[in-house]
């Protein structure tokens, strides 16, 4: 583990770069096949509204992946993070057109931890409003 | 319907091996979008000192819940899939889970408990390589929506 970000270049209130993340139906498809989560609320109109869904929604997990690239983007190394979680709390809800949707990301360093590790909360929005909830990794640094 | 409280405190054992393979990884990363190139050139994750590349945070799902889904699909256990969501996600590493890994999942239901109508249920899902090493674990909380809504 080799973070490029040093522990002593930090502190509590440190903003990560913030990142926009695009999520179309096609994204969709690919992370159905990659993580062989075939749901169908993530892939079929039908059955997502007749379960009371406004249309298609993105995997949950797919969205937990993408927010903490913010994270292992500015650490340098990606193994860095030891610790990851998230609450599901709003669905991105993914429309049939060319457009897509987009995930907005931003971390901050909210704590400070023995042997060089920070504690890093992430905001996640679709559609101006937090889609996880109480999402944090913790980073050991160099 | 309430899930089977006396399913708490289960431990399912570890099944077949799961390979990890550099292409899958790669395939996983392309998926959620990420070209960091640690998960999809050797060369560079060798640099950072890894034997292989690595796979994303978040790909230890893939190999826990499979496992995960011995125990949730236990007839006695009484989930209903089509009104389950995934509540909560937690995942702690030891270290990366590197192409090549051969890894093993032993699955503990943690907790079940009824909030607001709706089940709750926790699994933790302990990935070691086959030689016992500590990879990472992977903690997932369930909701089975109530039905009288």
């Amino acid at each position: 583990m080799t973070s490029t970000i040093k522990f002593a270049d930090i502190a509590v209130g440190t903003e990560l770069p913030s990142a926009r993340y695009p999520i179309d139906r096609l994204t969709l498809v690919k992370y159905a096949g990659a993580s062989g989560d075939f749901n169908t609320i993530h892939w079929n109109e039908r059955i997502a509204t007749e379960v009371g869904l406004p249309n298609v929604i993105a995997h949950g997990m797919l969205t937990m992946a993408m927010a903490v690239r913010v994270v292992t983007d500015w650490v340098g190394d990606p193994g860095a993070v030891i610790e990851y979680g998230v609450r599901f709390t709003r669905p991105v809800v993914v429309p049939n057109d060319d457009a897509g949707v987009f995930l907005e990301v931003t971390a901050k360093v909210t704590d400070l931890l023995e042997a060089n590790r920070a504690k890093i909360a992430i905001t996640a929005k679709f559609d101006d409003q937090t889609v996880l909830g109480r999402a944090q990794a913790i980073v050991q640094l160099t | 319907m309430a899930l089977n409280p006396d399913f708490i405190g289960r431990t399912y054992p570890a099944g077949p091996s799961y390979v990890v393979g550099r292409e899958k990884i790669r395939e996983f990363a392309r998926a959620i979008g990420d070209s960091n190139p640690v998960f999809h050139d050797p060369e560079v994750a060798q640099r950072l000192g890894y034997s292989d590349v690595i796979a994303p945070p978040t790909f230890a799902i893939v190999v826990s819940l499979e496992a995960a889904n011995a125990a949730l699909f236990d007839p006695d256990l009484g989930l209903d899939f089509a009104r389950v969501v995934h509540g909560e996600q937690t995942f702690s590493y030891a270290r990366p889970i590197c192409a090549g890994d051969e890894l093993v999942v032993t699955t503990v239901i943690e907790n079940i408990r009824t909030m607001a109508g709706n089940d709750m249920i926790t699994t933790k899902g302990t990935i070691t390589t086959v030689a016992g090493e500590l990879v990472a674990t992977a903690t997932s909380m369930l909701v089975s929506r109530g039905a009288d809504e």
